[in-house]
């Protein structure tokens, strides 16, 4: 049989699913798709979703891993609301996720597992690959197990490991519809699997069979092109949240000349970021798996009494139990990084899903008066920027900083520019060297003696001489730090320590705000992992012919100056929110603006589309206007 | 030092930069005013450690007291040394990052028994089994005393407290036979009052690489005085303290009249009067055994309910690698030397690390 003539059909975006068992290897499929893509120069969001069991129970419902990756021409904000194509390897898979398709999708099926013992599994009566429930999509039945099988034959494996190779063979002919490079995914799988050759051979051909099945075969005809993205200049790499945080730790040890110390408890979704920081020692990482979070966070601030920069990682959990160490390092002003990757609460709650509900937490949740900075990054390769800027504060001001990363950013990724060393901060750790109070022979050293412009006390190490002194978490007396019970100096403390936080502020500059036709009434603004979204919910609204402004907050304690400002400047502010309004309460106590929020927890990110509605909603509101957002372009979010 | 028969194994504060000039007491009294209850245990513990400091020859700078919460851990503030008052049971990890970061201190920790075996014991028996590089000074009273009297888990079945006016119905922790079971390295218990033994195990336990822990029999005179009574007065402490020594035949009572033997029924060790056995079946004490096992056996002799009898000296004092030394050792090994001071080489280091992957380049 010869080859038919293949249609190439151009594409500016499309959003493709890989789901799967939780065993059949879609995460690793995912990122294979995702790599080949960044190679080949397409703008692109991921969007990760599994489940928190490492292995639920084979074909059912609860067990479906899946992998969105969403890319395009043209610069992208999110991972996409609705998938245009589903590679569905059961029946739960398809079951699972075909409710989030837009009509009209592309479905890739494989059949091999349509067996009436899984089909019942998924809560399938009849099979929809032979009724007419799927009518609304274009679905490709093949039979990716068998046929993978059957191309590493040559290899010997058993039948379970040949099979094991079907998502290669799925990787190969997505890869082959949209015209990837391979090459990365060659060399990955020989590198992968260089210790098992039968293995790694048998992936390769998988993968180069799926490719040719695409080629040779009728049922696809079409082909799709998504030509590279016009990013910024600059060298990119394709990075998740975890990493590019972690990156982000190692950069802040060497801006400040500080070895770094991470005392960490595992957790999802933060791991990550320990298993990474292990491998850098060579940067002076110690990293410190410790036998609860308490000790982690306890070493840490040991670690930064001894000098070093003190880190802990973890989850909400992790931090409720951390609060009261926390509390301690407000009280002893030392700096102190803490790392929050959000995920579903309370309690154990969604330990694999995103939310932004512990921004309270963060703000409020320990005991007295214990106000520190907070710091959200906005993407995945944001995380780098945000973590350098939590070290720069923490050092500067002598405090612990929250930064409030969230589940989504953690594993979801993106295209990032790498920034040039030089454009990093320099941070100075400014130890104390000589004593501060007294002259000749009374001089002292007074731990608590502050910094004019920052409010910063000393820092001094123990290896320093004539500067020893206690510190701890009894209220201190100003100046001397010695225990102090007086109520005037605890009234004073406690504002010192509030005004040091507020002080912060001085460090930042203005909120920006995107506003291109200085005519929005409508401000949106956000905070952490909803930027894309956000963004593109904005987008949507501006091409219908509206003017709406966005704006996004770095700092969430202390506030940018001009924040209040801003919000008065318009009649309508909307704050979308993955919690129920905690930022929305925090702005409308501090600046008594009536803000309207937005929110879901719904353990995803929050979609484009419904926020383009609810923008529109509040644009026709505030101009008195008949607002239409249904796109009238391509939609480009 | 030498009576206790201590090997040479690598210091514990070898690394610790020494004195220049000769240090007394008074360098490291602090002017703070001591606010401990008239008689309590823990003014001798404070005069002890004071006077002894001097004698381990280091720079006051590179010392380190670390306390968590309750009567002793009010501790570092009298000591004019670097110190944390840290939050209740939590010293221990903050010693463990303070070690682990700088091996150029010697690092203490003072705890009591409700800080380090109610609130705080995960942390207490993971730095044993890990040996960071420190010596916990647990001072134990049996009571809770900073939140008024009520019982910890070292009181005795039954003790009548504020909490329990029926009497606790809580079996208390051996402290000594926690530590062994945790593996820890060295373990000791010695007695507020008895300065001479007190300041001997002090300087066994600084010496000792590894995480050292010597529980402290300290009186508390307000909510439990006279705990100590038997091992303390002179009329009877013949009897109540079995004493240690490396070495030695484990001998006590007026005269010598009791020996430790072997007790085959148990496996364990027994009392027994000198002279019903051969010298030969005394068992001789080896702190220096790699199995924990007779040293686990003798700390069973310790009364759990009200203080008769107990072995005072050192259980245990082995060498096994520490913690702080092994995680510097692969920052060293990493770093490819002990500290890469060469900015620009870090700089450029940094710029390979978040520069390598899989990169494309848009111009």
């Amino acid at each position: 049989m010869v080859a038919p003539d293949k249609q190439v059909k151009q594409l500016d975006r499309v959003i493709i699913r890989f789901a799967g068992d939780s065993g059949d290897g879609m995460q690793l499929t995912g990122d294979r798709f995702t790599q080949e893509t960044a190679a080949f120069g397409n703008d692109l969001v991921t969007l990760p979703n599994f489940p928190a069991e490492i292995r639920a129970p084979q074909g059912t419902l609860p067990g479906v891993s899946s992998f969105q990756v969403h890319f395009a021409d043209h610069d992208i904000l999110t991972a996409g609301d609705a998938p245009d194509v589903l590679v569905a390897m059961n029946p739960a898979a398809l079951r699972a996720n075909l409710g989030d398709l837009a009509k009209g999708a592309t479905v890739i099926v494989d059949t091999h597992d349509f067996t009436a013992r899984n089909l019942t599994k998924a809560g399938y009566s009849e099979n929809p690959l032979e009724d007419d429930s799927l009518a609304e999509y274009a679905v490709h039945t093949v039979d990716l197990t068998g046929m993978t099988i059957e191309a590493v034959k040559e290899f010997g494996l058993s039948r379970k490991d040949a099979s094991r190779a079907k998502n290669m063979f799925a990787l190969g002919l997505l890869s082959w519809m949209y015209g990837r490079p391979t090459e990365t995914t060659d060399a990955f799988l020989a590198r992968r699997f260089a210790k098992v050759p039968d293995i790694r051979d048998a992936n390769i051909a998988a993968f180069k069979a799926g490719w040719n099945f695409g080629e040779t075969t009728e049922a696809f005809v079409v082909r799709y092109e998504v030509k590279p993205a016009r990013l910024a200049p600059g060298t990119y790499r394709n990075i998740t949240g975890n990493l590019a945080l972690a990156y982000g730790l190692v950069a802040g040890g060497v801006q400040s000349g500080l070895p770094l110390f991470l005392g960490t408890y595992p957790i999802t979704p933060a791991s990550d970021i320990l298993h990474e920081l292990s491998k850098h020692k060579s940067f002076g990482v110690t990293t410190f798996q410790a036998e609860d979070e308490i000790a982690g966070v306890g070493a840490a601030i040991g670690a930064s009494f001894a000098g070093q920069l003190g880190v802990t990682t973890t989850s909400g959990p992790g931090v409720a139990l951390k609060s009261e160490a926390i509390g301690l390092a407000v009280m002893t002003e030392l700096p102190l990084v803490v790392v929050d990757v959000q995920r579903g609460g309370p309690s154990t709650g969604l330990p694999t899903k995103t939310e932004q509900a512990d921004l309270m937490q963060a703000m409020f949740g320990r005991n007295g008066e214990a106000p520190l900075p907070i710091v959200a990054p906005r993407s995945p390769g944001d995380c780098f920027d945000a973590a350098v800027e939590a070290v720069r504060i923490a050092i500067t001001y002598r405090t612990p900083v929250m930064l409030l990363s969230d589940g989504y950013l953690a594993n979801g990724s993106e295209p990032w520019r790498i920034p040039a060393i030089d454009e990093l901060p320099t941070i100075d750790p400014d130890f104390a060297t000589t004593t501060n109070h007294g002259e000749g022979d009374d001089a002292e050293f007074w731990p608590y003696v502050r910094d004019e412009a920052t409010l910063a006390r000393p820092w001094a190490i123990p290896g320093t001489p004539g500067l020893e002194h206690r510190i701890g978490g009894l209220e201190k007396g100003d100046g001397h730090g010695n225990i102090s019970y007086d109520p005037a100096n605890h009234d004073f403390m406690v504002r010192t320590r509030q005004a040091k936080v507020d002080r912060v502020a001085d460090s930042l500059p203005p909120l920006e705000v995107d506003d291109p036709s200085g005519e929005a009434k409508v401000l949106v603004l956000g905070w952490g992992s909803t930027y894309g979204p956000i963004g593109a919910g904005v987008r949507r609204v501006r091409k219908a012919g509206y003017s709406v402004a966005q704006a996004h907050l770095r700092h969430l304690n202390p506030f940018p100056r001009d924040l209040g400002d801003v919000l008065r400047r318009y009649d309508r502010v909307l704050v979308p929110e993955m919690n129920l309004g905690q930022l929305s309460l925090l702005l409308r106590a501090r600046y008594l603006v009536d803000v309207v929020g937005y929110n879901e927890v719904r353990g995803l990110p929050l979609k484009a589309a419904v926020l383009a509605d609810v923008i529109g909603g509040l644009v026709a509101e505030a101009e008195g206007i008949d607002v239409d957002i249904t796109p009238k372009e391509t939609i480009d979010d | 030092m030498t009576e206790l028969g201590i090997p040479a194994f690598r210091s514990g504060t070898e690394a610790v930069p020494t004195s220049d000039l000769p240090l007394t007491g008074k360098d490291f009294t602090s002017d703070q005013e001591v606010r401990w209850c008239p008689g309590c245990g823990d003014y001798a513990v404070l005069k002890a450690v004071q006077s002894f400091l001097p004698d381990l020859g280091l720079r006051r700078e590179n010392i380190v007291f670390v306390s968590g919460i309750g009567c002793s851990s009010r501790f570092p503030y009298y000591l004019d040394t670097y110190g944390m008052h840290s939050i209740h049971g939590r010293a221990p990890t903050i010693a463990t990052g303070i070690a682990t970061a700088r091996e150029d201190l010697s690092v203490w920790v003072v705890t009591g028994d409700g800080d380090a075996l109610s609130i705080g014991g995960n942390h207490l028996i993971h730095a044993l089994r890990r040996n960071v590089n420190m010596t916990i000074l647990l001072f134990n009273n049996r009571i809770y005393g900073l939140t008024k009297g009520q019982y910890s888990p070292t009181s005795e079945t039954g003790k009548v407290t504020k909490s329990t006016p029926m009497g606790s119905v809580d079996h208390p922790f051996n402290p000594v036979s926690l530590a062994l079971g945790a593996e820890a390295t060295f373990v000791a218990r010695t007695i507020d009052s008895d300065r001479k033994h007190l300041t001997s195990v002090l300087a066994a336990a600084a010496a000792h690489r590894g995480t050292s822990l010597v529980e402290i029999y300290q009186n508390c005179p307000i909510f439990n005085d006279g705990a100590f009574d038997a091992i303390k007065s002179p009329d009877t402490k013949a009897d109540a303290i079995i004493p240690l020594v490396h070495g030695e035949p484990v001998v006590f009572g007026v005269e010598g009249s009791k020996a430790l033997v072997r007790d085959d029924q148990t496996g364990g060790v027994k009392v027994v009067a000198t002279a019903d056995v051969a010298a030969s079946d005394i068992v001789v004490h080896d702190a220096h055994n790699p199995d924990p096992t007779m040293a686990f056996a003798i700390s069973r002799l310790t009364d759990s309910g009200y203080l008769n009898t107990s072995p005072i000296g050192i259980f245990r004092q082995v060498e096994r690698a520490t913690y702080d030394d092994a995680a510097r050792d692969q920052v060293v090994t990493a770093q490819g030397g002990p500290r890469n001071d060469d900015t620009a080489d870090r700089a450029d280091r940094l710029a390979a690390l978040i520069g390598g992957g899989d990169t494309w380049t848009i111009l």
